[in-house]
Order: C-alpha cells, then structure tokens, then sequence
C-alpha cells in the first residue's frame, strides 16, 4: 500500500483542488482529508456518510467551584496563563450574573498538562478527557473518504491525523485498495509533521510568488529532514515566469523532480463553485496536464517503494 | 495577563483559509496607516511579510524553551516524572530514565514533582526571533525552526518582542491560518479581528469556522473579501446574515496577483490606495 501526501507550506496555493483531481484521475484508492483545521475535501467530494464517531484528545482541566478555597497554587504553577482569579473573571463580564467565586480554568489557554489537577491540595481540579471533533468514513463519487471535523478553537493535536491515518488505513486494508491520498495542512508544524511521518512521498503544491518559493524551500526541507521523497507541482506557473524559473533551479540544484507545471485558470474556482474537481469540468489543456502530473507522481511513487 | 498600557490598539489579520491574502493586507495596512505602527508576523511556521516589507533588521535571537534533563546519578527510578507528564516526553527504560525533548510541552511538571531534585534544565531551539524596522515602523518576526512541531511558545515570544517594542504604537499582527491553537494564540488579547476570505465555498466554509472559533473573546470582527468578482455569493450572504461588516473588497485582477508575485505592496499602487485608506479608516473606527 502506497501512502501519498500533497502539502504546500503556504496556504492557498492550490492543494485541495489538486488533492479533487487525483480522486478523480487515481484507481483503487482511498482519499482522507488531513487538514481537519479548515477542511474543504468535502466540499468537492460531497461524501455521503457511512459511519462516524466522536474523537477525544488529551484533557483539560476543570476547577470544581464547591470544593476550590482559592489557595492560588494552580495559577501559580500553571505555565500556560490558563488558569484566571476570580477577580478577573468579574472584570472581564459585562453581565454579571453569577460570578465564579473560585478561580477557572480558561479552556482556550489550556495545555491539559495535568500539573494543576496533581499539585491541587483541595483534589478540586477534575481532568476530563477533551473532545475535540467528529471523524467520519464516507462514499464519494470516486473512493471512499475519511475526514473529520474539529470543533474550532481546538488543539489540533498529531493524535487526531495519526487517528484518520490509520483510520484510512483499515479502510484501504478492508477494501483491497492500493494507495492512499492525504490532502494535508498549511505550515510545517505539529499537524503537517503527523502528516508526513512514515508516509512513502509527499507532493508540494507551490505557486510562483515571494511567499510560494520561501515556503515551499522550508516544506522541502523539512521533507529532506524526515527524509521523504517529494515531487513539486508549480500552480499558476504563467503568473511569474521568472519566478517559477527560480523553482524550478532550485529543485533542479537540489535534485527535486518537478511532476508538473498547471496556468492559472478561472475554471479552478468555477469548478469548486460547482462543487465538482477541475478535471470534471471539460478544460482539455487542464486536464491532460493533470493526467501526466498524475501519471508521474504515480511513477514516482511506485520507484521510491520497492 | 498582556496588555500593558503603552500599546494603543492591536488589529488582528486573520483567515480560516491559507493563501486568502492576509500577509497582502498587512503589509498594504502597514503601508499606508497614519501613525507609525508595530507590524508583528505570527505565522511562524510560514513567515512571508519580510519578503513585502524589506525590513532593516537590527537582531536575530535563537529562542529556546527549557526542557526536562536527567541527572541519572540523583534519579531512582521512581516514575513520578513519567506519571505526571502528559505528552509521552519521560519514559523508564529498564535501569534508565529517558526523555524525548522533541516532544515536551514545557508544563514544567517534572521539575516540580521529583522528589530527588534529579531534574536539570535543558532546552531545545525552537526558532529564531528578528526585528527591526520598515521606515516609521518596528518590525518583528520569527522563523520556526525545521522539524520544530510547536509554534505557540516563539509565537508568544514575538509577541512579547511587539509589546515592547511598540512604545504607544498601534500594532499589526499578521496571523497564522487554521482555527486551532496557533491561530487561537495570535488571536486572543486582540482589540479587533479583520477576517480576510474570498468569495468561494473554500472561503466561506473556513471562514465560517473561523468566526465560530475566534467569537469565544468578544472582540469585533470584520470581513474583507479578496478577490472578489469570482466564485459566487454566498460569503456575502453569510456575513449579511451573522451582521459581520465586510470592511472591503479587493477584486480579483490579474495584475494586482502579478504584483504581488513580484512582492510589491499593493497599497503602494495608485488604483488600490484608497481602497486600504478606506478600510484602515473603518478599522481605526472601529477600534476606538
């Protein structure tokens, strides 16, 4: 089984409606949707839901008011300014109607490190586990989906994508399918790192701007640290040939290949206006350059994992 | 909690959506306010704003968070360390106590419940912290470093470096995308939140999730639409029925996305310049 990622490092450049054309154009494939902080996969799919499940992560703290005396050690030893007095919580409503009268837990700020609820010498600090959004298994017109949604605000923690990953896993093992697709988030941090570990090849998706080339170079190289194979995709590569020549000297520098090269074209936006993948829309040119992008991110693949 | 007086009012750019224009914006805001600002870039994972802005930076500085060390000799193997740390960062391995540092979250709850004092503090680097100046305006930045999961901790940091930095200046806050905690922690003690999206099911979607999770500290918010004139209605509809005032919209146009390729400030260009002073002037109101 084949495991493939798209990430970009910037947002925007394009992932999903790319990750939308490899549903359509793959076989014998399971797609899952690893951005959970701004998912949009289902917007192109429109996944029918097959079964669905509640997901918990880590905990968070929560001061029970009857037994709190106030004694201050949690805010003192909290390290993550989570924890308010409740003189703050008086100044911070404007509605006073029934004021906390021992300190509070402010979620947002939260770790769920635990060190409040041990050092409470009251036991008055519970530590319940965190619910953090809802994962689903779903049929779409092309392979089966695995997404989920995270209640906004929440931390995206590598626990949640490690779970759709092995979620997608068992489907693709369930279902004799052979390869995985993973639309994966923005940025090169916590859930872009779960993304990527022990998967076989990560495609980049970047775009010829100042941003688009600085954030692809720190993507790359964080593949090269987790010594993934990688191929890049340059969308809206007309919009500044000077600056996808750049791109492509620098993968060419660092032996990175280049799967492909897509012009900017309306017919992206209008397709997800739709609600359809772009290679669903009729655009010959779109669609055979997506084709061979495919088909050699498909080589590629199948080299890199013998 | 952080708000010292010496900063006049903190705007918040932020997006649901990666690659909406939030960096675009801020930079062109930064450009054309009237009154010196400190700009911060927060997106430390992806941090694009000194590729606009040019800043003349004066310092870089490693930052680093303190993390658990063993000193074997004094440890006896009791666990407490590895019971009370949630994130998996101390284990015991057969005549040994190991640690992980990669995955510490600093709580500092080990230091404080070893009873042998066998806890020594290490760090980790989690990035670099720059800043300078872009003409009239401090200028802060931080970088995180490759491999690096946790962004909040040098977030706070550049934070930290803005606030006293500012010296009675209004302050520009360019913010990470997502509405999880990197987001959440660029968002919170802000005095106004302009939420940049464009007019597509994308857009809307993330933007929606946006405003679900930011609402949570009662600032105002305001919309921007990014290359309006394609996709279709339904952000403007959304905003009309959540009463969120769409501050500006910047229509889509080939040669602006041409300039800003090039990196240059879109404010700076005769046709956009009333557009951002209109909606600086609207933003100030708002604030005040």
């Amino acid at each position: 089984m084949y495991e493939l990622t798209v990430i970009s490092g910037k947002g925007g450049t394009g992932k999903t409606s790319i990750v939308g054309a490899f549903a359509h154009l793959a076989s014998n494939h399971v797609m899952c949707d690893l951005d959970v902080d701004a998912a949009n996969l289902h917007l192109l799919l429109a996944p029918e839901i097959k079964e669905q499940g509640a997901f918990y992560s880590g905990n968070i703290a929560i001061i029970d008011e009857e037994k709190c005396n106030n004694c201050g050690i949690c805010k003192e030893m909290c390290k993550f300014d989570a924890i308010l007095p409740p003189r703050h919580c008086e100044e911070q409503s404007d509605v006073a109607i029934s004021l906390p009268i021992s300190h509070v837990v402010d979620p947002v700020n939260c770790e769920g490190c635990g060190v409040c609820v041990h050092f409470c010498p009251q036991n008055a600090i519970d530590f319940p586990e965190n619910y953090c959004g809802d994962w689903y298994i779903s049929d779409t017109r092309f392979a089966p989906l695995v997404h989920a949604r995270m209640s906004p605000g929440e931390e995206n923690s590598g626990k949640l994508i490690t779970f759709l990953r092995q979620t997608a896993v068992k489907v693709a093992t369930q279902n004799n399918r052979d390869i995985i697709i993973y639309d994966g988030s923005p940025g090169i941090g916590c859930p872009v790192i779960s993304s990527l570990t022990g998967t076989d090849m990560a495609v980049v998706v970047t775009e010829p701007t100042p941003s688009g080339l600085h954030d692809a170079k720190r993507i790359l190289e964080l593949c090269k640290h987790f010594s993934i194979a990688v191929a890049v995709i340059i969308n809206k590569y007309d919009l500044n040939l000077e600056n996808t020549g750049e791109i492509e000297r620098f993968c060419a520098d660092n032996y990175i290949k280049i799967a492909g090269k897509v012009p900017n074209n309306r017919i992206f936006v209008d397709a997800v206006v739709k609600g359809s993948v772009v290679t669903e829309c009729g655009n010959e040119t779109i669609n055979i350059e997506l084709q061979n992008i495919w088909n050699e991110v498909r080589t590629i693949l199948t080299r890199v994992k013998k | 909690m952080r708000k010292p007086l010496k900063i006049k009012k903190r705007l918040v750019i932020a997006s649901g959506k990666g690659g909406t224009g939030k960096t675009m914006i801020s930079a062109s805001l930064s450009h054309i306010w009237d009154s010196p600002v400190c700009v911060a870039d927060v997106d430390v994972e992806e941090p694009n704003l000194h590729l606009f802005l040019n800043p003349d930076i004066q310092e870089d500085k490693k930052i680093f968070m303190k993390v658990p060390v063993i000193n074997q000799e004094k440890c006896n193997l009791c666990g407490a360390c590895s019971d009370i740390c949630q994130f998996n960062v101390i284990a015991i391995m057969g005549k040994k106590t190991v640690i992980f540092p990669e995955m510490c979250h600093g709580c500092d709850g080990c230091f404080a419940v070893c009873p042998n004092d066998a806890i020594i503090a290490g760090k980790r680097e989690i990035g670099v912290l720059s800043w300078g100046n872009v003409d009239k305006n401090a200028f802060v930045t931080g970088c995180l470093r490759i491999g690096e999961a946790m962004s909040p901790p040098l977030m706070k940091a550049v934070l930290e470096k803005a606030d006293s930095l500012a010296n009675g200046r209004d302050m520009i806050i360019d913010a990470p995308p997502g509405t999880s905690c990197p987001a959440m922690t660029a968002a919170a003690s802000s005095d106004f939140i302009l939420l940049v999206t464009e007019p597509t099911p994308f857009g809307l979607n993330d933007l929606r999730l946006a405003v679900e999770a930011f609402s949570v500290f009662g600032v105002k918010m305001g919309v921007v639409v990014n290359r309006s004139g394609i996709g279709d209605r339904s952000v403007y509809e959304y905003c009309n029925k959540s009463n969120l005032p769409i501050f500006a919209e910047i229509p889509f146009d080939i040669n602006l996305a041409k300039a800003y390729s090039r990196g240059e400030i879109i404010s700076s260009l005769p046709e956009y310049k009333t557009v951002f002073k209109d909606l600086a002037v609207r933003i100030k109101h708002c604030m005040n």
